[in-house]
């Protein structure tokens, strides 16, 4: 009756981590629809806290059998449980837990970033009819949580077509996160349109990629295609179109020149919190899984793609630094020196040392806790009318002057995260530079790390520019028009943004949060980096196969 | 009895770290006396660093005392290990010396904002910290991080104190110093990666006297002098020294080019030379070259300029060429001048800036054309420029004299063009500093000038210490001599080159008995050049 098929077993202890991710997920939806509306947000939120640390507390309850066993292999080889993939899982799960904090955060203001309803046509009745009413859209924290799931199968996908579902669950709430900006909604739209289009664009040469590699080696399985690349001789077209486009499809989601034409706009227009979110966790996800392509994949194909992965590495290092120089925007610089780090952590990726696992991983840490607390005291500088009502993100660069006479902490935590994006010693940042560029050089990649060096250095103007800014520069008397606004033309929630002063709005204490403990990894990495490095160096931050 | 076991130098490192915590602490009823804290806590290191030097065996002045080792990030072979040779001592003496005078300088800055000052003052006391520890440093991978995180607290003393361009120029040092800096750190991977590796394999100890190839330890050479260059600072990469100087608050630039300039060139002696041995006297020829250009080139634009703190900071280019030239010189004369010429040119220039803040506070104005006649209503003043002044361009009897002086005959012994050359120097020197003081302090007093106040008690308490230094160790500058000729003796002997012998003696002589120690030194070969002097 069944015919030939028998139920795979499965292994439910070893996907705990991910099942409680998803299941709060779905559970959320549900919340949506039976929850009434006063109590929601703060079910919604308790659901998405509690299931993050969750994750976290299973990842950590299934760390000691991997470090004894090296790793195993769940669900017939679609998902690989191993050092890297644990490491991994867990700093998407803590770094989604820090952005939650942000995304639910209403300041002072009483609102929070999202549209009160994001299906409203931006400007219209109803749209202010939905405002006025205080409509809250809480399906924000299912979707979050979809995407960390997401994420968390994207790290350690053992097969083709579980990475490819992976980077579907997690892109698509992405994309419809992208769109749903209280203010700025067109921008908003735009953006999460563009993300979408690009996206589909680079999944489909993804998918087309998987097809070309089981049309090479007959199995989507990473570990079946290494074997099978191990005995090619001469270059193989299937082979190396296949692992071409699968790696093209990966750097997209990194943000790798040439496919990172998406992240100037989709970073400015989506909300904050979400940039924040989204630029910290999919680049942890997307490196995890480039790392196992690359490191279970590649190596015996590597002399055919070393060409290629380093001029992306040198491009992708020159474009992002050199673009970020002229950008006034400050979430667009952001954007821009994500787009310069992708290509550090790529010198990482690209050495093909064992070293280099754990490297790109400490820098994954360093980088996602700085971005998270950028973009968290992002949201948190706000546009004031004339009136005193708050508007949205004070985004240009000039708005920014003389915020440290003001508000002397916020701006000192802002210039440690950025000091830590530039690499000074003593910050988080330098360890994971140190460690990336000496991978490289033990793999004998050192003109990549001579070039990630030379882009640091340029990277610094940027970096120091803002913090100039900040420190150095008094601030325009309020009452006058602080600079003119980036972009085209901000469809605010409450109006006009003409002359509008700058303000920094108080956090409902989640952000500080957020923005403490960010603060507080970003030193603590800098200076006693050991503890975690020690556990990066060992034996368990290696692939299974 | 004080224990040499004591960690000293831990102890050093963190009270100024633990000085600038309370300043900022300081509840807001408390803040008239953030001035008395920071002073307090600077005395408080001046002390412990006199202990710390009273248990320093001075016989034994060439290996590394007080040292303390402990692992602090085994996975990339870094540890926390710090110890002083005698260069390091006197440099870090130095240190201690200034930090407590420029706080002192800066009582009335800010123009009484104490909030303000409450910043300054905290952010000089977690400089002192890193000046301590960059000069203790005893591992690559530690000395680099310091040596790049002590541009932050710089930096923002620059941008949020400094005058018009502060800005401009703090970005500017910034960037400078950055770029070279992230040059050696390729530099000082690639290194690690030469050595044996393994939980200690920064230590410099054990990364002194490997096997590299040839173009590996050029390159490698190449990039820590270049950052070590743009430290110190040397022609052409000096650029923005004068900016920095010329907008720092002149007790930054004091701390700037007294103290952390030096770093560029403790690095060369105490890095370049004795990792790179075969690069550095590969090398040698041309740097003597650039040190003899930056020697003249400072002392030219010196003369030329028309802001006092300008000058001063191309004054610094030149003194930095004698130092430079000294230490590529290789002879146990010249390398212990150059240790000394550090120290003094510290307390030298360290006086002259403090002293050229007081005349800018006075006059609102730091061209020197806005002054003349100065000493007539301000004697004191005067005098004591005078004296700066003086040692600036070496006069005999201040310490900066014997020092140059041992520079100069160290050169002599191995190049004599070189040193003939680095002579004029010593000339333009004097025209400088005498144009100077005579544009300042001499002539028909100008009317704005009139009422010029005198230095005060506590100014004259600033600049008093440093030329009663200056004075004394000008005439009796043995003990800083025995800090500084052993460790002269094995840096030689770690770059592989011996002494001229005859011309040595002649040193010897020249210089009088205290200096005739240093000759005793291990020369082996006698070459022509040592015969013909």
């Amino acid at each position: 009756m069944t015919g030939g098929f028998t139920a795979p077993q499965i292994d439910w202890a070893a996907l705990a981590p991910i099942l409680i991710v998803l299941g709060a997920g779905v559970i959320g939806v549900l919340v949506e629809a039976f929850v009434p509306r006063g109590p929601r947000r703060t079910v919604q939120l308790a659901l998405a806290l509690v299931a993050t640390a969750g994750a976290v507390v299973a990842l950590a309850a299934l760390w000691d059998g991997v470090t004894q066993d090296g790793g195993t292999v769940v669900l017939g080889g679609s998902v690989i449980l191993d050092g890297p993939s644990l490491l991994l899982q867990g700093l998407v799960a803590v770094l989604t837990l820090l952005s939650l904090l942000v995304v639910a955060d209403r300041t002072a203001t009483g609102e929070d970033a999202f549209a009160p309803s994001a299906a409203a046509v931006p400007g219209s009745d109803y749209e202010q009819l939905a405002r006025r009413q205080g409509v809250v859209q809480t399906e924000v924290y299912p979707l979050i949580l979809f995407a960390a799931g997401g994420m968390m199968i994207f790290t350690a996908a053992g097969d083709l077509l579980t990475m490819f579902v992976a980077l579907e669950v997690l892109s698509l709430p992405l994309y419809l996160l992208s769109g749903m900006a209280r203010r700025r909604r067109l921008l908003s739209q735009e953006a999460a349109m563009k993300y979408f289009l690009l996206g589909a664009f680079s999944s489909a040469l993804f998918l087309f990629g998987v097809a070309l590699l089981y049309g090479f080696a007959g199995s989507v399985r990473l570990d079946a295609i290494a074997e099978a690349t191990a005995t090619v001789v001469g270059l193989d077209p299937l082979l190396l179109a296949g692992a071409v486009m699968v790696l093209v499809g990966l750097l997209f989601k990194v943000g790798a020149v040439p496919f990172h034409s998406w992240t100037p706009d989709v970073y400015q227009g989506a909300p904050t919190p979400i940039t924040g979110f989204m630029a910290a966790c999919t680049k942890v996800a997307a490196f995890g899984a480039l790392l196992r392509v690359v490191y279970v994949v590649v190596p015996s194909i590597h002399w055919d793609l070393r060409p290629v992965l380093w001029a992306i590495v040198l491009l992708t290092m020159a474009v992002g630094t050199v673009v970020a120089l002229v950008q006034t925007d400050m979430k667009r610089i952001l954007a821009y020196s994500a787009v310069a780090h992708t290509g550090f952590i790529l010198t990482g990726v690209v050495a093909l040392e064992k070293s280099g696992i754990g490297s790109v991983i400490f820098y994954l840490t360093a980088y996602g806790a700085a971005t998270v607390g950028a973009f968290a005291i992002v949201t948190l500088v706000r546009e004031k009318a004339a009136d005193g009502v708050v508007l949205g993100e004070a985004t240009h660069l000039s708005q920014w002057a003389g915020l440290g006479r003001r508000n002397p902490w916020l701006a000192v935590a802002f210039s440690l995260f950025l000091l830590s994006f530039a690499g000074i010693p003593l910050t988080a940042g330098f360890i994971g530079k140190f460690a990336v560029f000496s991978s490289a050089i033990e793999g004998d990649a050192t003109p990549l790390a001579v070039a990630g060096v030379v882009a640091s250095a340029v990277a610094v103007f940027f970096y120091v520019r803002i913090i100039v800014l900040m420190f150095f520069t008094d601030a325009p008397r309020s009452g006058e028009p602080a600079g003119t606004p980036a972009g085209p033309a901000a469809v605010t929630g409450a109006g006009d943004t003409g002359a509008a002063g700058v303000t920094v709005v108080r956090s409902e204490g989640l952000t500080t949060v957020t923005i403490v403990v960010t603060a507080a990894l970003t030193v603590l990495l800098g200076v006693f980096p050991a503890p975690v490095l020690d556990v990066l160096t060992g034996e368990v931050t290696r692939f299974v196969p | 009895m004080l224990s040499a076991d004591f960690p000293w130098l831990t102890t050093l490192i963190v009270v100024p770290l633990v000085g600038a915590a309370i300043v900022w602490a300081l509840p807001s009823s408390a803040r008239r006396w953030v001035r008395h804290v920071a002073v307090g806590v600077a005395l408080l290191e001046l002390l412990l660093a006199v202990a710390a030097a009273s248990t320093f065996d001075t016989a034994d002045a060439g290996t590394h005392q007080l040292g303390e080792l402990r692992g602090w990030i085994p996975q990339i072979g870094a540890s926390y290990a710090v110890g002083v040779d005698g260069v390091g001592l006197l440099l870090i003496l130095l240190s201690v010396v200034l930090t407590p005078l420029v706080l002192l300088a800066a009582w009335r800055e800010q123009a009484g904002d104490v909030d303000r000052l409450r910043h300054y003052v905290a952010l000089i006391l977690v400089l002192e910290t890193f000046m301590v520890a960059v000069f203790a440093a005893r591992d690559v991978f530690l000395f680099y991080v310091l040596f790049e995180a002590m541009l932050i607290p710089v930096y923002f003393l620059i941008g949020q104190f400094g005058g018009q361009q502060r800005r401009y120029a703090a970005v500017k040092f910034l960037l400078y110093s950055l770029a070279g800096g992230l040059i050696m750190l390729v530099a000082v991977i690639a290194l690690y990666l030469q050595g044996d590796g393994g939980p200690q394999g920064f230590l410099i100890e054990n990364l002194v006297g490997l096997d590299l190839p040839v173009w590996t330890e050029r390159l490698m050479f190449l990039a820590f002098f270049l950052a070590f260059a743009i430290k110190a600072p040397m022609w052409p990469v000096h650029t923005w020294l004068p900016d920095a100087a010329e907008t720092a608050p002149a007790g930054t630039s004091t701390l700037l080019v007294a103290v952390l300039d030096k770093v560029g060139t403790f690095g060369m002696l105490t890095l370049c030379l004795p990792l790179f041995p075969n690069a550095s006297r590969w090398a040698a020829p041309v740097i003597i070259v650039l040190a003899v250009i930056s020697i003249l080139y400072g002392a030219l634009l010196a003369i030329g300029q028309q802001d006092l703190l300008r000058m001063i900071a191309y004054t610094s280019v030149s003194h930095f060429g004698f130092i430079v030239l000294g230490i590529f010189a290789f002879t146990s004369t010249s390398i212990a001048g150059s240790s000394f010429y550090m120290f003094n040119h510290g307390l030298s220039t360290g006086a002259l800036f403090l002293l050229a803040g007081f005349l800018v506070t006075r006059r609102g104005s730091q061209l020197i054309a806005d002054f003349g006649g100065l000493q007539k209503v301000a004697p004191v003043l005067a005098g004591t420029f005078l004296v700066a002044g003086l040692s600036a361009l070496s006069l005999p009897g201040l310490s900066t004299f014997v020092s140059e002086f041992l520079v100069l005959i160290g050169t002599f012994a191995r190049s004599q063009p070189a040193a003939v050359v680095a002579v004029l120097g010593v000339v333009l020197a004097a025209i400088y500093v005498l144009l100077t003081y005579q544009r300042i302090f001499t002539g028909p007093v100008r009317d704005e000038l009139v009422r010029t106040p005198d230095l005060s008690a506590r100014e004259t308490w600033v600049v008093a210490p440093l030329i009663a230094l200056m004075l004394v160790l000008g005439f009796y500058p043995t003990p800083a001599l025995d800090l500084v000729r052993e460790p002269a003796t094995v840096t030689l002997e770690q770059v592989g080159v011996s002494d001229p012998e005859a011309t040595v003696s002649t040193a010897a002589r020249a210089v009088g008995a205290d200096a005739a120690a240093t000759g005793t030194s291990s020369g082996t070969t006698s070459d022509d050049e040592g015969s013909t002097t």
